[in-house]
C-alpha cells in the first residue's frame, strides 16, 4: 500500500502560489489593445505616474495616482455623503488633481440587479457614455461604487466578446456625438486607497493602533470578474482579496478575522428597498453578530455603498430586540481620512450614519461633543445666511 | 413560504409558451458564459444568502436550465427568481456557472414579457425606477423619510428635518442637491434619455407598469422636445 503522506503534502507544508495561467479568462489587456488596433474603439490609457498592483492570478494592474475622474455612487452621495467627501478630501490633502464631474450618470446597475428593467445594450451604453465623458476631459475614471465597478467589469467582458454589442453601442454613442472608449483599467476607488496607503500612512496624524476592525469585502468587488481584484501574498496569503485589510494595516489598525467574511451583507438590491426584513436579518445574524461574537471589533470597515448602508442601518431594529449588535460601520476612505486628521462631521459626515460611533471616536482621542459643536457652528452660519455652503476652505481651516 | 414545484401549478399555461420564454433566456448572448453544466455539489447554495432565508436554491436554477426542464423553469421564473440577492456569491461554482447571472437573464425575460409575477415583485419599486431613469441617480437624499424607513430608527427623521442644511454643509459642490444624489448636467440627462430610447428600455417598463411608463414618457418626451428631439415612446 502506498503511504498517503508520499502523495499528499501535509497542509502546513502546502504553499499557495498565484498562477496567471489559472485565470478563468484571457487577459483583457491584450484584447482591448488588439481591438484598438482593429479600429473597434480607443483605449483610454492610465495616466502616468501610476502604481502597479497584482490581481488574483498575478496579473499586473495599473492604478492612477491623479488626473482621476470621479464616477460617483448613488447610495454614497444620496444617503452617506461623507463616504465620497472623504475620497475627495484625501485627494486634496495629498495635493492631487481630480475632477468631480456633473457629466456623469449612475451606472444604473443597482436598479438593473433589483428590477431587471433594462437590458445588456442599455447597460453597456450607459457605461460607455460615462467612459467617453471621462475621456473628453482628459482624466481617468475612478469608480466609487463596488457594484458599478463589478458591473463595468462585466460590461467590459460582454463588449470584448460581442462584435454585435460593440457595433450597437458604438452606433448609439455616435448619435450622442461620442466615441467608443474603453479604459485601460477599470479602477475602484478602494484600489486607489490601497495603492496610496503608504502615502496616506506618511501623513497620518491620529494613532489608530488601539483600534480593532473587521473587514467586509464587497461581493461585487471580488466575486464579479474575480480575476480583476487586488490580491497580495502578504495579506491572507493571497487566498482572499487584500483590499481594505492592507490599507487598515498600513495605518496601524488591528484587523480581526471572523468566519462569515465571504458572506454578502444582505443588501440584495431590491431587498434593501422593498424586502428589508431579509436584509436586516442577514446583515445582523450572519455578519454583525458573528463579528461581535468572534472578533469584538471597534468598527466594521467595508468599501461599497450598499454594504455600509445595510450593515449600519440594519443594526437599529436588531438592537431594539436586544441582539448582540452595536458596531459602527465606515468605509476605508473614511478610516483613511480619519487617520490623516479629517474632521468626523465636516468631512466624514458621521451624523448620516446610524449606529453609535462615539465610543470608537473617543477611543482614538476625539472629543466628540466639541467636534459636533464645531460642525453645528458651521450649520448655524449657513442658517443665518452668513455663508451659503460649507467649503473645502472651511474644512481645511 | 415553501416553493411549490408540483407541475400542476401552472398547468393552464401552454407548454409552448413556457418553452418560448425558456428559449428567450437561452438566446441571450450572455447565457453560454453563465452555464457550463452542474456537478450538483451545492457549493452555490452554501454561499447563497437567499438560500438561508427563503426556499431558494441557485443549484435548482443551474440544474433546471442544464436539464432543459421547461416546466420547472416556468415555476422558478414565476416563484423563485425574485428572492435572489444578486450578490453573485454563487459564482464560486467549480464549473464556473453563474446561477445569479442566469437569474438576471430570467428576470429580464419576465419583465420584457410582462409576467404577473414580475409586476407583483416590482410593486412598490416604481418610484425607484422613476428616479433612476428620469434623474440619472438612483437614491436621493429626500428619499430619507421616516415613513419609508421606520426600521432605521429616529435618525432618519433627524436627517429629514435637517436635510437642506446638512446638504449645504457638504464641501463637494456637486452634493448640495436634495432631489438627486449629485448634480447631473442637463446635457447628460438628455443623453441618458436617448439611451433609454435607442435600447428599448421604455418598452420593458410599459410591460410591467403602464402607469409608470406614462409618467416617464411624459417627462422624457417633454425634455427631449425642448432640446429639439422628436421622440415618442409608444
Amino acid at each position: 500500500m502506498i503511504p498517503v503522506e508520499t502523495l499528499v503534502k501535509p497542509a502546513k507544508e502546502r504553499e499557495f502560489k498565484v498562477n496567471p495561467a489559472e485565470a478563468p479568462t484571457e487577459d483583457y489587456h491584450d484584447i482591448i489593445f488588439q481591438l484598438e488596433k482593429e479600429g473597434e474603439w480607443e483605449v483610454l490609457r492610465v495616466p502616468e505616474p501610476y502604481i502597479e498592483v497584482e490581481t488574483k492570478f498575478g496579473r499586473k494592474k495599473k492604478i492612477p495616482i491623479e488626473k482621476t475622474w470621479h464616477h460617483k455612487s448613488c447610495g454614497q452621495c444620496g444617503h452617506i455623503p461623507g463616504y465620497s467627501t472623504s475620497i475627495f478630501w484625501i485627494n486634496r490633502k495629498l495635493g492631487l488633481d481630480y475632477i468631480d464631474p456633473t457629466d456623469q450618470t449612475s451606472c444604473t446597475a443597482w436598479n438593473y440587479y433589483a428590477s431587471a428593467t433594462s437590458n445588456v445594450a442599455a447597460q453597456a451604453a450607459v457605461a460607455m457614455r460615462n467612459f467617453a465623458a471621462a475621456a473628453e476631459t482628459g482624466y481617468f475614471p475612478l469608480i466609487h461604487c463596488g457594484t458599478s465597478f463589478g458591473h463595468y467589469k462585466e460590461v467590459r467582458q460582454e463588449l470584448i466578446h460581442s462584435a454585435e454589442l460593440r457595433r450597437q453601442v458604438r452606433d448609439i454613442l455616435a448619435k450622442l456625438g461620442k466615441k467608443l472608449v474603453m479604459p485601460e483599467e477599470i479602477v475602484h476607488y478602494s484600489e486607489w486607497v490601497h495603492a496610496m496607503r503608504h502615502r496616506i500612512a506618511e501623513m497620518q496624524v491620529r494613532d489608530m493602533s488601539m483600534i480593532a476592525a473587521t473587514v467586509h469585502p464587497a461581493c461585487h468587488y471580488h466575486k464579479l470578474v474575480r480575476e480583476d481584484a487586488i490580491y497580495d501574498p502578504e495579506i491572507y496569503g493571497a487566498q482572499r482579496t487584500a483590499i481594505i485589510t492592507a490599507t487598515l494595516k498600513a495605518i496601524g489598525v488591528e484587523v480581526r478575522d471572523y468566519s462569515t467574511w465571504y458572506d454578502c451583507c444582505g443588501f440584495g438590491f431590491r431587498h434593501i428597498l422593498v424586502s428589508r426584513d431579509f436584509s436586516r436579518s442577514f446583515a445582523t445574524q450572519r455578519k454583525i453578530e458573528v463579528m461581535k461574537e468572534e472578533a469584538d471589533p471597534d468598527v466594521v470597515v467595508t468599501h461599497d455603498t450598499g454594504c455600509v448602508t445595510t450593515l449600519d442601518q440594519s443594526q437599529f431594529a436588531a438592537k431594539a430586540h436586544g441582539r448582540n449588535v452595536g458596531v459602527p460601520v465606515m468605509s476605508d476612505s473614511q478610516m483613511a481620512a480619519l487617520a490623516m486628521g479629517a474632521h468626523p462631521y465636516k468631512v466624514l459626515q458621521l451624523h448620516w450614519h446610524n449606529t453609535d460611533n462615539k465610543p470608537f471616536l473617543e477611543k482614538i482621542g476625539i472629543d466628540v461633543e466639541k467636534a459636533w459643536q464645531e460642525f453645528e457652528e458651521e450649520v448655524e452660519k449657513i442658517k443665518r445666511g452668513e455663508k451659503q455652503y460649507l467649503t473645502w476652505e472651511d474644512v481645511d481651516a | 413560504m415553501a416553493l411549490d414545484l408540483s407541475l400542476n401549478r401552472y398547468a393552464d399555461v401552454p407548454y409552448e409558451e413556457k418553452e418560448r420564454l425558456f428559449n428567450e433566456v437561452k438566446q441571450d448572448m450572455r447565457y453560454e458564459e453563465y452555464l457550463y453544466g452542474c456537478y450538483e455539489c451545492g457549493i452555490c447554495v452554501a454561499a447563497c444568502p437567499s438560500a438561508r432565508f427563503y426556499d431558494f436554491s441557485p443549484r435548482k436554477i443551474a440544474q433546471t436550465m442544464a436539464r432543459e426542464d421547461v416546466e420547472t423553469f416556468y415555476i422558478l421564473l414565476n416563484d423563485s427568481i425574485w428572492d435572489c440577492s444578486q450578490c453573485f456569491s454563487c459564482d464560486r461554482c467549480p464549473r464556473q456557472n453563474s446561477p445569479g447571472g442566469i437569474i438576471t437573464l430570467m428576470r429580464e425575460v419576465a419583465v420584457k414579457n410582462g409576467l404577473a409575477s414580475a409586476q407583483q415583485a416590482l410593486e412598490g419599486y416604481g418610484r425607484i425606477v422613476y428616479k433612476i431613469m428620469s434623474t440619472g441617480t438612483q437614491v436621493s437624499p429626500d428619499m430619507l423619510q421616516p415613513n419609508a424607513f421606520p426600521d432605521w430608527g429616529p435618525h432618519v427623521k433627524e436627517i429629514s428635518d435637517n436635510l437642506d442644511l446638512w446638504r449645504k454643509a457638504l464641501p463637494p459642490e456637486t452634493l448640495h442637491t436634495t432631489e438627486t444624489g449629485w448634480q447631473v448636467s442637463d446635457k447628460t440627462i438628455i443623453e441618458l434619455y436617448l439611451i433609454w430610447h435607442y435600447t428599448g428600455v421604455m418598452d420593458m417598463i410599459k410591460e410591467v407598469d403602464e402607469g409608470l411608463f406614462m409618467i416617464l414618457a411624459d417627462v422624457m418626451e417633454e425634455r427631449l422636445e425642448e432640446e429639439g428631439y422628436d421622440v415618442t415612446f409608444d
